[in-house]
Formats: structure tokens, C-alpha cells, sequence
């Protein structure tokens, strides 16, 4: 729990809004590459809006489902999301994103507020789950998910974490 | 270790006892309320469980202005909209809810519109979206169960658009909460055993899964208690009028453990199996209670090892070794779950429904992997994994 006190507010804000972009990224990347997450994407329906962010006007990223079943980022979107997942706090998401709490315990614990309907907030869930267990170290991975996936081996880690790395420096390209 | 962080939160007021009804008012007049309007089922009203509480605002100021008593067994928005034009039209200014979940659920949304007005409740809908405190209303619980009385949730349907429409938030919560032993004497043996197992399911979840509190906890080990040393008692003698009142407070006290710490995977599969099979929900909590717990043992032994303690009682408890009380604590609840069967044919898994088919267990697993309380269950579940489960429940 040291962190949230040692650091400073401007270095959490930052921290959160870097990672609250590649996460984005990483969705969206991981909706496109990964059987798994695509598998759990393309159960929203066409169209639907996602948006995660950090109350009351922090980092934020949206996401919308696309027709073949992938994610696609929003730039702009003035309108109500259908699914929004709000940290109540910037000290929650660094909690988060600095992987101290796992995103199940993080709800356990009241520091998100999912509004929409809750299956689809646990179909996000879910699909966050297997894209940082995909993209981070397993060490840390471990600490963010419930149970790290017994029949992701170090083989298929590397070529799927590759592409969606590959995936999400493409994206910082193709802003640039 | 102590918990990191939690919340916990019961502005409920609970009114129990003897002659608690008697209470209501009072407790109407502090509310600046005096023209209440009961809702209720149809049941509810032909057993005769309102004369108590009509009989006890016999010469007092405050009056029951009118009485809907048409909620349906799935609370749903046309409910909701006729019962609430008729609250206008009488004047009224509080709502009494008489029954269980759906009379309670569709009373919360009742009161979302007669204090906010107009006749669109899903603008309503998801966590947190009332912008004020409501009008003043109390729950009557005809079953002991669901602990709705003290939950922050309603679940409505919109039977044209066939969804189910939730809502969150603090202001949904009853003022007050009255636990009256004559409210629960004619419940039948199996209807109480299946709402007692409900109550039990709550408070078993909220000890062992991932938002247990301290003050939780207290509450849910109490309530374990409550069940495990009353419910037999009542089936022995349904007029026990202490017992019925213990198996109410542990209704209770499970809603108050389970609106703090949430529930996990047995009421996943709860959820996703009445859903599809239309099963009740306390006969749902009774059917996966053990197989989840084993499911789970490997992650909370420790937490479930201690409920051996308010299941089994203090001699069990000592004679077992550390080591093995998890496993006895589910022993336990399957010897009760036997003596239930024997006792009230409440069955111990899905074929002994005779209402759910093997083919019917895919569509359980998918729909219980996208349920909400399997967030907080502390083993994650894949959908092989609940199917499994489902496999062992099956016979």
C-alpha cells in the first residue's frame, strides 16, 4: 500500500494515463490476434461501447465492437457508453494498473463502478484478464489475474504477446 | 492478515419480535407518513396474513389507504407502472411491501416512481442512478430467504423487450425492515426449507468469497448459526414462534451479510439455472451449495473450515482437527440437505428436480460465466470448470 503515498498525485495521473492507453491498445490489439479474447469479444453486440475510465473526468480509453467481432478504439465519443467501468478513484486505478490488486479484488473491493449490464462488464473482465496474462511477465500476471491460465505456455505467450506488442507500437505509428 | 479495504453499509432499521407489526404507525408518523399503500401477491392475501397488520392501525392516525395485490412472480414494469398510478390516485404517502423477493423488488421500483414521478423506470436502471432519498417505505417478509428487506437492488422485467432490467443504489433501501413470527407460522415445510437454504447460501457466500468484511462476517457467521440450530426446529414444529423469528433474523442478518460482501459461484449457476429451467431460486442455492464449496476448498479452506463452528456447533468443532473441517463443514450441509429431502422433498441435485435436462447443463454454464457474483468468487471458473460442476450436481 506504500505507493499510493509515496507518489505523487501528478506522477499517479500519469502513470494511470499511460497505462489506461496501452491497455486500450491492448484490447482492442488482443480482440484482433488472440482466438480467446476475439472468442469473448464478438459476444457484444455489433456496435456496442465500452468505455473504462477514472472518476470524475480522468484517463480514459472507448472501445466499440465491429462486425467480424473485434474491438475497435473510439477518439471521440460525446455520447453515453453502453457498458462504462469507472475507478472511483486515480489511487484505485494506480492500484490497479500498478498490478498491487487484481481486477477481481478491485471490484471486491468497491473501487469500481460498472455501469450497463453486468454480464458484459464480466465479459470485459474477462477479456482484460486473458490479455495481461498474455502481455505481462507471468510473475505479475499472477498478481492481477485470479488464476493465471494453466495451458498458456511460455511458446504461445511469446507468439501471441509479440503480435499484440507488434499490434500496439503499429497503433502509436499510425497516430504519429 | 487484516482486510485491505471493504465497505459496509445498513441504514435499514430492523423492527423484530412480538408484536412488531404493532410498530409500523409509529414508525410511519416519525416518517411524516400517514396514508400507506401495501403491495402484495395474491398468496399473500389469501392466507391472510395482512389482517395482523391491517388490525394494527385500528385506532391510530395513520391509515392503509389502498392495496395492490397483484405482483406477479416475476416483478415486471407494467406491475410497476399499475401499482404506482394507483398510489397517486389514493393519495398515498409510503409503501408497505408484504411478501417475498418479487413484492419487494417491484415496491422498490414503485417507489423509484411515485418520488421521482412520471412512468419511465428504465431511465432508472444500472448502479447508482437516483438522485435523492425516496418515500418512506417498510418490508413485511412473508418468507424467510431472500433479505431483500435490506439490499440496495431490484431486478424488473421488461416482459416486452424480455430483459431484466437491475437497478442499484442506496436510496432503494426500506427505512425499515419488520421480522414478525406470524408474517412466517404458515409457510410450508418445504417453502421454508428451500428459503432457509437461501438464507444459508447468502451467508455461507458472503463469509468465504472475495468482498468478505469484518463486519460481514459477523453477521453471516450468526446467521449459519441461526439456520443450522432453528431450521430442523421448525419443520418439527411449524408453529414454533421463536424458532420461525430465528429463521427470519437469519434471513436478515445473511441479506445484510451478502449486500456488503456479495455472493460468488453458487449463485452464478443459481442465477443461470432459474433462468433457464425456471427453478426456484432457494431450491437452485440448495442444489450447488456443496459442489461449489469443494470447488472452492483448495482457495478458502480456511475461511469455510471456520463455519464448521456455526454449522455444526462448539463439541464438533473441537473434536475435529484443524485440518479437516473444511471438509466437514460441507459434510455438514450435505447431511442437512439429506434430512431436507427426507423431510420436505427438496431435492439434492438437478435430476431429482425432474424439470432440467442434461442437454439444458452448456447453456447453464455459459449464461453462469457472465453472471455478476462470479466476480467475487474466489476461485476463477472457466466454463469447462462449470460445467464440471454442473456435472456433479447433475445426480
Amino acid at each position: 500500500m506504500k505507493p499510493t503515498k509515496t507518489l505523487l498525485p501528478a506522477a499517479q495521473h500519469a502513470y494511470v494515463s499511460l497505462m489506461m492507453d496501452i491497455i486500450g491498445r491492448g484490447l482492442t490489439s488482443a480482440s484482433q490476434i488472440d482466438p480467446e479474447v476475439h472468442n469473448e469479444t464478438q459476444g457484444f453486440p455489433t456496435g456496442f461501447v465500452i468505455r473504462m475510465t477514472v472518476f470524475p473526468n480522468g484517463p480514459s480509453f472507448t472501445a466499440q465492437s465491429q462486425q467480424n467481432g473485434s474491438l475497435k478504439l473510439l477518439k471521440h465519443f460525446e455520447q453515453k457508453p453502453d457498458l462504462t467501468v469507472m475507478f472511483k478513484h486515480m489511487s484505485h486505478a494506480f492500484l490497479v494498473f500498478s498490478f498491487q490488486e487484481g481486477t477481481a479484488r478491485a471490484f471486491a473491493h468497491d473501487r469500481i463502478v460498472a455501469d450497463g449490464d453486468v454480464s458484459h462488464a464480466i465479459r470485459l473482465v474477462r477479456c482484460l484478464n486473458k490479455m495481461e496474462s498474455l502481455i505481462l511477465p507471468k510473475l505479475i500476471a499472477q498478481r492481477a489475474v485470479k488464476q493465471y491460465p494453466q495451458d498458456l505456455d511460455l511458446k504461445k505467450k511469446i507468439s501471441l504477446a509479440s503480435r499484440i506488442y507488434l499490434k500496439v507500437a503499429q497503433t502509436y505509428i499510425n497516430r504519429s | 492478515m487484516a482486510k485491505p479495504y471493504y465497505e459496509f453499509f445498513c441504514p435499514v432499521k430492523v423492527i423484530a419480535g412480538n408484536a412488531a407489526l404493532e410498530h409500523i404507525p409509529f414508525e410511519l408518523a416519525t416518517l411524516g407518513a400517514k396514508r400507506a399503500m401495501i403491495i402484495t401477491d395474491k398468496g399473500v392475501r389469501s392466507n391472510n396474513l395482512l389482517e395482523p397488520i391491517l388490525a394494527a392501525f385500528e385506532g391510530t392516525d395513520s391509515v392503509v389507504a389502498v392495496i395492490f395485490d397483484d405482483v406477479p412472480p416475476d416483478s415486471s414494469l407494467q406491475t410497476v407502472r399499475t401499482a404506482a398510478a394507483l398510489y397517486r390516485s389514493n393519495n398515498c404517502d409510503a409503501l408497505i411491501a408484504v411478501g417475498g423477493g418479487s413484492v419487494i423488488d417491484t415496491s422498490k421500483g414503485v417507489n423509484i416512481l411515485v418520488s421521482e414521478g412520471g412512468d419511465d423506470l428504465v431511465k432508472y436502471s444500472g448502479a447508482h442512478n437516483l438522485p435523492r432519498a425516496l418515500k418512506p417505505f417498510f418490508v413485511i417478509p412473508t418468507t424467510a430467504g431472500t433479505g431483500s428487506e435490506v439490499t440496495a437492488v431490484a431486478v424488473i422485467s421488461d416482459t416486452e423487450k424480455h430483459v431484466k432490467l437491475p437497478f442499484a443504489s442506496y436510496f432503494l433501501m426500506p427505512h425499515a425492515a419488520i421480522l414478525d413470527p406470524r408474517m412466517t407460522l404458515t409457510l410450508p415445510p418445504h417453502i421454508t426449507a428451500m428459503t432457509a437454504m437461501d438464507a444459508m447460501t447468502h451467508a455461507v457466500e458472503s463469509y468465504t468469497c472475495l468482498a468478505s468484511n469484518p463486519i460481514s462476517d459477523a453477521y453471516a457467521f450468526a446467521a449459519i448459526k441461526k439456520v443450522s440450530q432453528n431450521l430442523l426446529k421448525v419443520l418439527d414444529n411449524p408453529t414454533d414462534t421463536d424458532a420461525r423469528l430465528e429463521l427470519a433474523q437469519a434471513s436478515t442478518m445473511a441479506g445484510i451479510a451478502f449486500s456488503n460482501a456479495m455472493v460468488g459461484l453458487v449463485h452464478s449457476l443459481g442465477h443461470a439455472t432459474g433462468a433457464v429451467t425456471h427453478l426456484p431460486h432457494g431450491l437452485c442455492m440448495n442444489l450447488f451449495m456443496p459442489y461449489v464449496l469443494e470447488y472452492n476448498q483448495s482457495v478458502n479452506g480456511d475461511k469455510l473450515a471456520e463455519l464448521l463452528l456455526p454449522l455444526a456447533g462448539a463439541e464438533v468443532y473441537a473434536s475435529t482437527p484443524a485440518n479437516q473441517r473444511a471438509t466437514k463443514a460441507i459434510a455438514f450441509i450435505r447431511d442437512l440437505r439429506d434430512v431436507l429431502f427426507e423431510r420436505t422433498k427438496l431435492p439434492r441435485t438437478l435430476k431429482e428436480t425432474g424439470k432440467v435436462t442434461e442437454a439444458q447443463l452448456d447453456e447453464i454454464a455459459n449464461k453462469a460465466l457472465d453472471d455478476g457474483s462470479i466476480i467475487f468468487n474466489p476461485r476463477e471458473a472457466s466454463r469447462a470448470d462449470l460445467k464440471d460442476i454442473l456435472q456433479k450436481a447433475w445426480a
